[in-house]
């Protein structure tokens, strides 16, 4: 990506006149062509409570639809959804991604809010930064996803700045640059809303917060930027519903007691907010975020990884060298603890190995006692019931003999009987 | 579970989501198109820069060439080498202008070379050369790896570096074969036959051809290279001019009086040689090959290519290279790092991932 970053070089060097058209004034034109072909990558990162109108703004912005579904109240925490897109306009691509927070001002415990944002913050920088101290980079087609605008939504209150707000604001102003804006401006009267901006302002000052400033060394953008800085933070107001004012279409909320015209300045500031962010900065944007934030990010993360420009000789340090030096330490650290996790493994291998065994030796014990113990009274049984048996057959002899017994009783008994009647029918006769 | 205890829930993707970013339909005008202004405006007031280094025997016109493309005395006094003997051994001679034309400021730095090829022993006369080319791409890669580094990194690697082949008519010799092939590995080469109005037309032609002929013979790839070609419009626009490199130029930097126009041209018995006209040179094609629509695209590849491939090289087999005047010693390679060096050919456009190869 060709970015443009510097100041004009001093004029010790001679000045050398032509006499001719050379043609190098169609420098400019090819520097753009390039750049044309290329593409262009703009991140927007938008910071407010749920339900302010951050993707409202969004749609109104960029005059489309981005699909999103309105977020819950019931986050746990803070956490950022990122969502490109391609944009178009004549030949001029932009690869627009906007991020979001969701859930932000939804908790109890408001104190880590800022975390995460400032987490990702650095995230995208990590990312520009390992891509540059690769060996092999591409850097000229690397997606560029680092936050060149940051969106505060502040609510519209009429008082001053939440200690949220404040909180947040400070994290990030070395990191992004901060454009604040106030959102739902229709719901603050005209009177209301100049004390409200001035208050904010000073509030910003008075807590040392680093808003973006809009260039103004450039002939050509001074002036609009120098009146426009004078209305931050913009009042805007959102809307992507069309209604019908004269007989034209034009976006607007529309309430029982009037229409709020999005893009009429005397309404709100949106024309105002468009201008700045698109029209007038988006470059300056992009380099301040390459050349200030980014650059800062880097020179920190470097010398807390112990690199120095010049060790206390001053002879400048290589930093292919120190790269090399960490690397091999790191290595060797690696190396040692992979010794140290296989040599527990083995260990513990054994360990489990040497109890898995007594179980076994256990459970072989167990089962023999059981084998044993059930021939015992399988043996026992079988006794018990030999016995039974023994019993049956005594019990059976016993009857068969008692009832000989009781028949020749009988018959005895009947002969006796029989001789009786004889002898009574002898008698009788 | 209990919705006080926040879980440190990392953001959801570090990076965007979708690699590839679904097109988004605008329902009327944002105005992004007015980045292109920006960036215009940004790009005039912070100039631009150039460094060409123009490398050829002595009197080949070389100077005078200079002189022409950018319409002025670059060269303050006599051109160095004239009417006096060669220097012994090669010498770069440097010279910064700052030139300004509606609106559009350029330093241009321009390098000769007195002294090449001009002894009697040539061997390796392209040691200076390509130790002064990778000599700048060392100062630029020394002040990007600084912690605290500038905001723009003052330019002084080469840009484009223009080879005067001799009109002798019949190919390229063996020190222009062996001098092409090394450098156009590590800088844009453009080549071109000087002082061509001591050939005719057809003796051009055929001449040009050998050339070219030599040129893929040794695999001598030069500007523009055909493997930058971002679309099929670059394609058929480079091919037009591949076909006519290596262009056939004449220098002069005198105007004389020609059918009442005063024209840039060198005056003899048998006529006067238009410098910028298309019938009698191709000086024009050279001109907007440099200037006039290549130039930035002459810096990108610089930047993107040969840059990159040096500092591939430097990063990963830096204790292989010749010590050159200020490189910075490095610490010594163990032994299993030691490798033949390869030349890499970095392909625009091609994104590669193996960067766990290093």
């Amino acid at each position: 990506m060709t970015l443009l970053v510097g100041k004009p070089w001093n004029e010790e060097l001679r000045n050398l006149s032509l006499s001719g058209h050379v043609g190098f004034d169609s420098l400019p034109d090819q520097l753009v062509n390039k750049s044309t072909s290329q593409g262009f990558c703009f991140n927007i990162l938008c910071v407010g409570e749920t339900g302010i109108g951050k993707s409202t703004l969004m749609d109104t912005l960029f005059n489309t639809k981005f699909e999103s579904d309105p977020a819950t109240h019931n986050e746990p925490g803070v956490r950022l959804k990122a969502r490109s897109y391609e944009l178009q306009e004549s030949n001029v691509r932009l690869k627009l991604t906007i991020v979001d927070t969701v859930g932000f001002g939804d908790q109890i415990n408001k104190d880590d809010s800022y975390k995460p944002i400032v987490e990702y913050i650095d995230a995208q920088f990590e990312a520009y930064l390992q891509e540059e101290l690769k060996i092999k980079r591409s850097l000229f087609n690397y997606h560029d996803t680092r936050i060149h605008a940051c969106l505060y939504f502040i609510a519209p209150t009429g008082h001053s700045l939440k200690s949220l707000d404040l909180v947040t604001m400070k994290k990030l102003d070395s990191k992004v640059n901060i454009i604040p804006i106030i959102a739902k401006a229709d719901t603050i009267a005209k009177n209301e809303l100049h004390k409200f901006k001035s208050k904010i302002m000073s509030e910003l000052v008075s807590n040392g917060v680093q808003i973006y400033q809009f260039p103004t060394d450039e002939e050509t953008v001074a002036e609009i930027n120098a009146t426009m800085s004078v209305h931050l933070p913009f009042a805007v107001v959102g809307s992507t519903e069309e209604v019908k004012i004269g007989n034209k279409m034009a976006k607007a909320r529309q309430y029982p007691w009037g229409v709020v015209q999005v893009e009429n300045e005397n309404h709100c500031d949106f024309v105002k907010l468009r201008e700045m962010l698109i029209r007038v900065n988006m470059e300056d944007l992009r380099e301040q975020t390459h050349t200030r934030h980014y650059e800062l990010y880097r020179r920190c993360k470097l010398e807390e990884m112990g690199f120095k420009d010049t060790d206390p000789d001053s002879k400048p340090f290589s930093l292919q060298e120190t790269y090399e030096a960490k690397r091999n330490e790191f290595l060797g650290e690696l190396q040692k603890k992979e010794e140290e996790m296989r040599q527990m493994f083995v260990m513990r291998v054994k360990e489990k190995e040497a109890e898995l065994k007594e179980a076994e030796k256990e459970l072989h014990e167990k089962f023999d006692l059981l084998k044993r113990t059930h021939q015992e009274e399988k043996k026992k049984v079988e006794d018990k019931k030999k016995e039974l048996e023994e019993e049956v057959n005594n019990f059976q002899k016993k009857k068969a003999a008692a009832q000989l017994l009781q028949s020749q009783a009988q018959q005895s008994g009947a002969q006796q009987t029989k001789k009786d009647k004889d002898k009574k029918n002898a008698s009788f006769t | 579970m209990d919705p006080l205890r926040r879980s440190p829930s990392p953001c959801l993707s570090s990076r965007p989501s979708s690699p590839s970013t679904p097109p988004c339909e605008m329902l009327g005008p944002v105005g992004i198109e007015a980045v292109l202004d920006q960036l215009k405006i940004k790009a005039m007031k912070m100039g631009f820069e150039f460094n060409i280094m123009v490398v050829g025997q002595s009197g080949l016109g070389k100077s005078t060439m200079v002189n022409t493309l950018f319409k002025s005395k670059v060269w303050k006094s006599n051109p160095p080498g004239l009417g006096v003997p060669p220097p012994q051994t090669l010498q770069l001679h440097s010279v910064t202008h700052v030139i300004e034309e509606k609106g559009v400021k350029l330093k241009l730095t321009v390098t000769d070379t007195p002294g090449f090829g001009d002894q009697i022993n040539n061997d390796n006369c392209w040691d200076p050369i390509l130790g002064y080319i990778n000599e700048q791409y060392e100062q630029y890669l020394q002040e990007e790896i600084l912690i605290t580094r500038q905001r723009h990194i003052p330019d002084t690697r080469v840009h484009c570096c223009v080879y005067f082949v001799p009109p002798t008519g019949h190919c390229l010799r063996p020190l222009d074969i062996e001098f092409l092939q090394r450098l156009c590995r590590t800088v844009n080469v453009v080549p071109v036959i000087a002082r061509a109005d001591s050939l005719t037309m057809e003796e051009r032609e055929a001449f040009r051809h050998r050339i070219q002929q030599n040129l893929r013979t040794h695999c001598i790839d030069v500007y523009p290279q055909m493997c930058f070609d971002e679309d099929i419009n670059d394609r058929i626009l480079n091919s037009k001019l591949r076909d006519r490199i290596p262009f056939a130029v004449v220098g002069a930097d005198q105007e004389h009086l020609v059918n009442g126009r005063c024209v840039l041209g060198r005056k003899t018995k048998w006529g006067i040689i238009e410098v910028e006209n298309m019938a009698h040179c191709e000086f024009p094609l050279l001109r907007d090959l440099l200037i006039r629509s290549h130039l930035q695209d002459l810096k990108d590849i610089t930047h993107n290519v040969h840059y990159e491939n040096y500092r591939v090289i430097r990063l990963n087999e830096s204790h292989l290279l010749p010590r050159g005047p200020g490189w910075v010693n490095l610490a010594p390679a163990s032994p299993g790092q030691l490798t033949t060096p390869r030349t890499f050919k970095v392909c625009r456009g091609a994104h590669d991932d193996s960067d766990d190869e290093f």
